[in-house]
């Protein structure tokens, strides 16, 4: 390969005093031969790094393993140019800090980490970025307070943006709305929504482009480059964009679905919704017969924090019930107010005004249920609410009842409208009979979805945003609330989580925010969350695909894309990267420059197994390189013993694990091998979202043609690890340490 | 990195005043939108009051795990600088164009610390960890915790013995320096984001609840130090008083907020953070008998899926009512909770092993040289060309809405750099 290979061993931070670092050294000269292979006492002080830089800058080598402490610290030091390859080998916190001192397996473990290092170095290639033709375009799909919100302030940084609504004119839900609930100092007030200035200063904005009455036929393309086909009428038109806000934003719960909260029982039951139009323009009367009202009843949490309609809290309602019982007393100061609820949700600042609006004397709050709610023609409606304060049930008529409904998504189920196409395309071929009646019956189930799509994506895993949680294609991360399974494109405002308009705009914000930092890490080749600035990107050898489709369907972020013959189409601005699409590969196509099936593969190799007279047991460990790692970092730090017999491989993701690696040790003698990734599940914490649940289930496949090979399946083992579990991890790899010695070495050693 | 729309940046920054989960998101959404950012932080290490969290609310995981990634992020990125141990002195200007005075104390240890902790063995002095809020002590010579980063050590020097240099004698690499003086630098900056957080309400000054007089009686963020491994208890809740478990548990909700005498606001995540600490003390003690006493119990969003979920333990009671007092039994130092129950109105007295005051956010915006618009709690308002506040700083928020507040304030903050840019 003509690579120069600089091996620098650090023997600081009792290195030196855990291992004979001599020895490690001339044991990496007699293998491997490298260009330049030295100790130091201080790598990462001035004259150790000198030496290193010195080397390379003289270019007697072009490549550098350093053995020393973790990769996680110290990086400011280790980072040479980025053309020059460079490895860390963990000698610090996974060998001298963890194991025993001048013991033969201590320097075993060395010996190997260091040929694994080596042999990493030797086969991972520089990386160059690659960048071309990026839009720094914005769309924004959705004229509501959000999508102009992020337009606006997207075009404010300098980013040209084109704004697209599907109804003839911009402002969405917030247009219904008379007056604002408090949100600025004293938080006492109504507020004007500002939103007539808004759609003013969007429209004439000089960078945003306003499209209504548009919809999105078809968005073709990746991040840096979607090509967006508009239609408005006339014919169809096509604008890039280099990524998309989606803020499509909310309707209100279907009331009809509450006919035990009375509605539909009398004109008089209205939504929160439908209210907001009876009131602020003269006095508040009937709509049944058009006499003054002289009572009100809200009924809050009408659908919301209810497992039989919304399960959750629709984080608006208290505040508009507030605002609206507030309004009524503006223009008629007597009529009675009745708030019934669970709990009054005002967190914040918010606060002040339920003060203030609870204090109206004829405000009067009733926390309990609503069991019934009775209309009887041109009579005032009664409604008896149970487990009241008061310990009894009673009943309070009411003039107008008020539902105080929840809010809904505007967002289409991806993976449903994505099921429907297949099988819909399954008919279509019809290949047999009972395929064509399993996809019958499931096309019939999904119609409903039909035409449903939003964003139309070209994505061979469906046209929208995936649905997360109860409809909304939230992120799944409490510290990363943009994460995205889709590249490129953030969910904005009440499409993405239940919040109010005041929320919403700055949600639009940081949404708008991320578009633009896609754009930007796209344009620099790089990719972005949670491998920012990351240049590596899988490449494809298709002359050897079997269009197995596995890896079309596996990439967590619908990277990959599908010919006729379902040969993969890789579109590298989706790609975060994770490796998970390469762990898919049974015919190990796909690499990246710095990270391959083969790469590790060749790590596995360089483990010296000793032979079964030794008896020396080895054990590889697959770890996620962003928790299980750390974790196994931080044990040792708090220099926790554990097994010398295990051998770590980092890994970007869990997912990536090709199963090959599982094969190819235990052929070679491996007495065991353990993978550690992070909880998946509903509450998943894996950042590449499926990558761990994969790698799970991958293995429960491994472990079969274990049992046909006659190795026990309990030599491989995988588990899930939260970056916390620093004290349990060293702890599993003990007890997976003894099931094998109780197992005994494997039988094919020394084959 | 190369990047046509702030190429002509002309090296403008943003400044982020302090370095918790508001600070580093805003310094890191800038920055790798190609914005330099400077991140100042008082503290010797980033992450503020959340990465002392045992685990965040709904999902029940560990902050740390988003924090490594968010620190390899910043590792990762010449264009973001971090100062620790750094306060904003000075800033003159306006927007787009700052002049931000900063002053650097002393950390007495130096760049080449290689965290291999020698001086921390040798150090002879104690000092109370304020990462533990106290609850616990390190050397004078200190990591302030195992995933801190800047990954450095730090001398305290107040607590240092009289003319002692056991650490300088004990760091084989030269990384100690005692004579570190106080340092100044100045920065050219295009807009500062304000994200200087919370602390929690100081609950001694509720006085009929008893914290600071009975032991027994904790708050919320010392409930979260003791529940996490690397805590002061290794993960362990115990009593203070004599270092058993508690088998009944009272939470106090709104102990401050939600009070004209104290907090007139609601502080937004005390509610969640007991239903959260809920699930710690039944992990630790499945039988264990809990109380919630709430006024209301606020849950917004999906928040409600996460108390709907942790209500269903049979363990886990909830009253509404709000406590009156706590009293102790001098004896066992039991402490006895008088509460109004307000759905039977009836007075209810219990006694309980443990009593955990769910203590509201007070915003931390004094002290600040920065001319920025306050509300009548000390909350900081935006509105001021150039400066944007995020996070606690502006309401009291869970980290959720911190993070996608900060989110936009650096685009705010970008604007101002763009604009700067321009007409620089």
């Amino acid at each position: 390969m003509g690579r120069k290979l600089g091996v620098y061993t650090c023997s600081g931070c009792s290195i030196g005093d855990a291992i004979d670092v001599e020895r490690l050294v001339s044991i990496a000269e007699e293998e491997y031969r490298p260009a330049i292979c030295k100790a130091h006492p201080f790598l990462c002080g001035e004259d150790g790094l000198s030496v290193i830089k010195t080397d390379l800058a003289e270019g007697r080598v072009d490549s550098v393993v350093i053995a020393g402490c973790s990769p996680r610290v110290k990086t400011d030091a280790f980072t040479f140019d980025p053309q020059i390859v460079t490895e860390r080998v963990n000698l610090r916190e996974h060998v001298a800090w963890s194991h025993e001192p001048r013991t033969e397996d201590t320097q075993m473990l060395a010996e190997d980490y260091l040929r694994m290092g080596i042999v990493k170095a030797q086969k991972m290639e520089p990386l160059e970025p690659v960048s071309d033709g990026i839009s720094k375009t914005i769309l924004v799909v959705g004229g509501g307070v959000t999508g102009i919100s992020a337009a606006l302030e997207a075009a404010d940084a300098d980013y040209d943006v084109v704004l697209v609504e599907k109804e003839p004119q911009l402002g969405g839900s917030l247009a219904t709305v008379k007056k604002y609930f408090p949100t600025h100092p004293p938080y006492t007030d109504l507020e004007e929504t500002g939103l007539p200035e808004k759609i003013a200063k969007v429209t004439s904005h000089p960078k945003v482009k306003v499209y209504t009455s548009t919809r999105i036929v078809k968005t073709e393309g990746q991040p840096g480059m979607f090509d967006v086909t508009l239609q408005n009428g006339g014919d169809p038109f096509v604008h890039r964009a280099g990524a998309i806000v989606m803020a499509t934003g909310w309707k209100p719960y279907d009331a009809s679905k509450l006919p035990h909260l009375g509605y539909g029982c009398s004109p008089n039951v209205v939504t929160n919704d439908q209210f907001e139009a009876l009131i602020g323009s003269g006095p508040l009367v009937r709509p049944s017969d058009g006499k003054p009202a002289e009572s009100v009843l809200f009924i809050q949490c009408a659908g919301s924090r209810d497992n039989n309609h919304l399960p959750y809290c629709s984080s608006v309602c208290c505040m508009a019930t507030l605002k609206q019982s507030d309004f009524i007393h503006q223009t008629s100061p007597e009529t009675k107010v009745y708030i019934v609820y669970r709990d009054i949700i005002t967190p914040g600042q918010y606060e002040r005004y339920f003060a203030k609006v609870q204090n109206h004397p004829a405000t009067f709050l009733m926390k309990g249920d609503v069991a019934a709610v009775r209309a009887q023609d041109g009579r005032q409606i009664q409604v008896d609410v149970k487990g009241t304060l008061l310990g009894e049930d009673i009943t309070v008529p009411a003039d107008i009842v008020v539902l105080a409904t929840g809010l809904v998504p505007n967002a289409a189920d991806n993976d449903a409208i994505r099921d429907l196409r297949d099988a819909q395309a399954k008919v279509q071929r019809n290949e047999s009979e009972t395929q064509r009646t399993e996809a019958e019956k499931i096309v019939n189930r999904l119609q409903p979805h039909e035409g449903t799509a939003i964003l139309n994506l070209n994505y061979r895993q469906g046209p929208d945003l995936p649905i997360l949680r109860d409809g909304f294609p939230n992120s799944n991360f409490v510290c990363f609330p943009y994460e995205t399974l889709r590249t490129g494109i953030y969910a904005a405002g009440a499409v993405r989580a239940p919040m109010d308009s005041a929320q919403a705009e700055e949600d639009a914000l940081g949404a708008a925010m991320k578009a633009i930092q896609s754009v930007e890490m796209a344009t620099a080749g790089k990719a972005v969350h949670p491998r920012a600035g990351d240049l590596s990107y899988p490449s494809f050898l298709l002359q050897r695909c079997t269009q197995c489709k596995r890896c079309t369907v596996e990439c967590p972020f619908g990277s990959i894309d599908e010919d006729e013959k379902g040969t993969p189409k890789f579109n590298p601005y989706r790609c975060r990267r994770c490796g998970v699409c390469m762990g898919a590969c049974p015919e190990r196509i796909i690499s990246f420059k710095n990270y391959s099936v083969d790469i590790i593969a060749s790590m596995i190799k360089a483990i010296e197994v000793p032979d079964e007279e030794e008896e020396k047991l080895r054990v590889l460990l697959f770890m996620c390189e962003n928790d299980a790692y750390p974790a196994l970092d931080v044990a040792g730090m708090n220099h926790v013993h554990y097994d010398a017999s295990v051998r770590v491989i980092p890994l970007r993701c869990l997912g990536s694990t090709n199963i090959v690696w599982i094969a190819d040790a235990l052929s070679r003698g491996i007495d065991g091998v353990m993978l550690m990734g992070c909880k998946y599940g509903e509450d998943y914490q894996c950042h590449f979202a499926k990558g761990s649940e994969i790698a799970h289930r991958r293995l429960e496949n491994v472990k079969e043609t274990l049992q046909r090979l006659q190795l026990e399946p309990e030599r491989v083992e995988v588990s899930q690890v939260s970056i916390d579990e620093f004290e349990k991890v060293p702890e599993m790899i003990n007890t997976f340490m003894d099931r094998i010695r109780e197992l005994g070495p494997n039988p094919y050693k020394g084959f | 990195m190369d990047n046509g729309n702030l190429a002509s940046n002309n090296g403008r920054s943003l400044l982020v005043i302090g370095g918790g989960i508001a600070g580093l998101t805003a310094a890191l959404e800038a920055a790798e939108a190609g914005c330099s950012a400077i991140i100042i932080e008082k503290s010797p290490s980033l992450g503020g009051r959340a990465i002392a969290f045992n685990q965040y609310f709904p999902k029940l995981c560990p902050p740390t795990c988003g924090f490594e990634i968010n620190f390899r992020r910043i590792k990762n990125n010449p264009r973001i600088t971090v100062l620790t141990q750094a306060e904003l002195e000075e800033i003159t200007g306006s927007a787009g164009d700052y002049e931000a005075t900063v002053k650097l104390s002393p950390r007495f240890v130096t760049n080449s610390c290689t965290v291999c902790g020698a001086c921390a063995e040798a150090c002879p002095a104690e000092r109370p960890d304020g990462f533990n809020y106290n609850l616990s002590k390190t050397k004078a010579a200190y990591l302030p915790h195992k995933m801190a980063f800047p990954a450095q050590y730090v001398i305290d020097r107040n607590a240092c013995k009289k003319d002692c240099s056991a650490c300088v004698d004990a760091c084989r690499y030269g990384a100690i320096n005692l004579e570190q003086q106080v340092e100044r630098k100045k920065f050219h900056v295009a807009a500062v984001v304000l994200a200087t957080g919370w602390a929690p309400y100081d609950a001694s000054k509720i006085t009929n609840l008893g914290f600071g007089c009975y032991p027994n009686v904790v708050t919320n963020v010392l409930l979260e130090r003791m529940a996490a491994v690397n805590g002061p208890t290794a993960g362990k809740i115990l009593r203070p008083s004599d270092g058993k478990e508690p088998a009944t548990v009272a939470f106090v909700q709104c102990a401050g907020s939600r009070d004209e005498n104290h907090l007139p606001y609601c502080s937004s995540v005390c509610c969640s953070a007991s239903l959260k600490h809920s699930t710690y003390i039944h992990n630790l003690y499945p039988d264990a008998q809990v109380t919630i006493f709430y006024i209301d119990t606020r849950t917004p969003g999906f928040l409600q899926d996460f108390y709907a979920k942790v209500a269903t333990n049979g363990h886990l009671k909830m009253i509404k009512g709000k406590v009156g007092k706590v009293e102790e039994d001098p004896e066992t130092h039991d402490l006895i909770v008088t509460a109004e129950e307000v759905l039977t109105g009836t007075k209810l007295t219990q006694k309980f092993s443990m009593v955990v005051l769910a203590a509201g956010i007070v915003p931390q915006t004094d002290g600040i040289p920065l001319k920025v618009a306050r509300d009548q709690f000390g909350f900081a308002v935006n509105g001021t060309a150039g400066i944007f506040a995020a996070g606690c700083a502006k309401r009291p928020e869970e980290v959720s809405a911190t993070v996608r507040d900060a989110t936009g304030a650096a685009l705010k903050a970008l604007q101002c750099a763009v604009r700067s840019a321009h007409h620089g």
